[in-house]
């Protein structure tokens, strides 16, 4: 069943074109990747999709609903894990249930029993000054799910992470998807996390930003342990390669 | 281990550079360089202190309530005008220059004219440390504002939030430190103000207390005073630190993750 849907949107900032007519769909569990270039306007793209920003034109829909410029229908994770230095961590993550309306308490019954889901069990009233940055980027992430409406976009969400520690959120965020249940939008400038963690690739590229190839990746999420140790995998990134090659001309 | 010795380290070098002075002062005194009518040595002001010191702790009663009162009224109309600015640009960019105009007129100069029109009583004192504690703290408090992370705040607007729910989650907390630094800088003006002020009529406080000893030429009593307003101003910058700490437990951790980092 298809979730997320946007219709030929575009964008100007300034004079300037950042999108055009970018059409993509997101069906229920499962993670598409929008993989482009620096300054392809992935960001903007982002902020669209998550009611921020209205776009000059084109429409978003959620589950059929024309969600264009309604922020709190889809959460999202950047970068930075966000989380508020001054709150501990059941309520950073429990703050989407409070903006909402919930009382404190209560949103905080409702977030307390996901933290085992999450691998946060005995967290919940530690400050997040007092956590690892891959304990961080998982509260973020249990805050965007607790957010959302089933979809979640991330924008580049693991790249300040040591390579260990990506290795494995990438694993474990498979697993908690499966688990749980949901879908997402991941925005990256990094093929090999698209490749590994996609269901299927959008290639973002240009100026003004346009989809330019769609990748289908064939291989189940529980057949990707040591995915980007196999063949399968480069021949995935050589036609990514291929793909952006023929983009920029 | 190297960690506890800087601790210590830290605290002992200004208790050392306190008695250095404390020596040349009483060494300067001892050997009658300076007279003792014009610097009295440390002894006798320590004995003119405990000798005074019923008289001493009514009168600082008085200025520390002035300044106590001043802090908070300042502290409430610096809140009250440092939201609206932060709402307003208008405003802010209005009346920003005046603010800082009037923080150029030195308080000796308004003191005499809230006298005047005020009368002997508290509320001219009160007046002048309303004024000279409220610029800190509603300066303070706007670049607090404005310190806001800005992600934070498009990721509460993705949340749908509203202006009070942003203002209330991510611009009071990361306005809370700069609060803290303006606050106790305020707190060392509230005494000092309420001091000055006393210094131009009334019948109670420190200030009418050292105008008195002044006139009587009581060098040592004057000595006393001044380190009972010493001693005030740094219980009360004291205490601002002990609240800050109280309501940002959170600061703790991270003062503890910059220091592990900086010893790495």
């Amino acid at each position: 069943m298809e979730l997320l849907r946007t219709e030929r949107i575009s964008k100007s900032y300034q004079g300037r074109q950042i999108l055009r007519d970018i059409s993509i769909h997101l069906e229920e569990g499962e993670l598409v990747s929008l993989l482009g270039l620096s300054g392809s306007g992935k960001t903007t793209l982002l902020n669209i999709m998550s009611g921020l920003v209205m776009p000059d034109s084109g429409r978003v829909f959620l589950s059929g609903n024309d969600i264009t410029g309604k922020p709190g229908q889809i959460s999202y994770m950047l970068q930075k894990d966000l989380l508020l230095e001054h709150k501990r961590v059941i309520d950073n993550v429990a703050l989407p249930l409070v903006i909402r309306g919930m009382k404190r308490e209560e949103a905080r019954a409702k977030a307390d029993p996901y933290f085992r889901q999450f691998d946060l069990e005995g967290t919940q009233m530690l400050y997040p000054a007092q956590m690892s940055g891959g304990m961080r980027q998982r509260a973020a992430l249990l805050r965007t799910y607790l957010g959302s409406n089933g979809v979640i976009l991330l924008d580049e969400p693991f790249s300040a992470l040591d390579m260990i520690t990506r290795g494995q959120i990438h694993t474990w965020y498979m697993d908690i998807m499966q688990k749980i249940g949901f879908s997402t939008i991941l925005i990256t400038h990094d093929a090999d996390e698209a490749i590994l963690l996609s269901d299927r690739i959008y290639l973002l590229t240009g100026s003004p930003g346009e989809i330019h190839h769609e990748l289908r990746i064939g291989t189940p999420r529980k057949d990707r342990r040591d995915f980007n140790l196999q063949p399968e995998f480069v021949r995935y990134k050589r036609q990514i390669r291929d793909a952006l090659e023929q983009a920029s001309g | 281990m190297k960690k506890r010795s800087a601790n210590i380290r830290a605290k002992l070098l200004p208790v050392g550079a306190f008695c250095l002075i404390l020596l040349i002062w009483w060494g300067l005194s001892a050997s009658g360089m300076i007279p003792g009518y014009m610097l009295p040595s440390p002894a006798d002001v320590v004995g003119a202190f405990i000798h005074d010191f019923p008289n001493l702790m009514h009168h600082a009663f008085v200025s520390v309530t002035e300044a106590l009162l001043g802090l908070l009224i300042g502290m409430a109309l610096a809140f009250g005008l440092a939201c609206v600015m932060e709402r307003f640009l208008t405003l802010e960019q209005a009346v920003m220059p005046l603010l800082v105009a009037t923080q150029t007129i030195p308080t000796i100069a308004i003191a005499p004219l809230l006298v005047l029109w005020m009368g002997f009583g508290m509320e001219p004192k009160i007046m002048l440390v309303v004024i000279t504690t409220f610029f800190p703290i509603a300066v303070g408090l706007l670049d607090g504002f404005k310190s806001a992370d800005p992600d934070a705040v498009a990721l509460l607007r993705s949340m749908n939030a509203t202006r009070r729910q942003i203002f209330r989650h991510v611009k009071m907390p990361a306005a809370l430190p700069y609060f803290f630094s303006g606050l106790r800088i305020s707190a060392s003006y509230a005494v000092v103000g309420a001091v000055i002020s006393e210094w131009l009529g009334g019948f109670e406080g420190l200030g009418v207390y050292m105008t008195r000893v002044r006139k009587a030429y009581a060098f040592d009593k004057m000595f006393a005073v001044i380190l009972l307003i010493v001693i005030v101003s740094l219980l009360l910058m004291k205490l601002v630190n002990v609240i800050r700490d109280l309501s940002m437990p959170w600061l703790r951790y991270r003062t503890e993750k910059t220091q592990q980092l900086l010893h790495e």
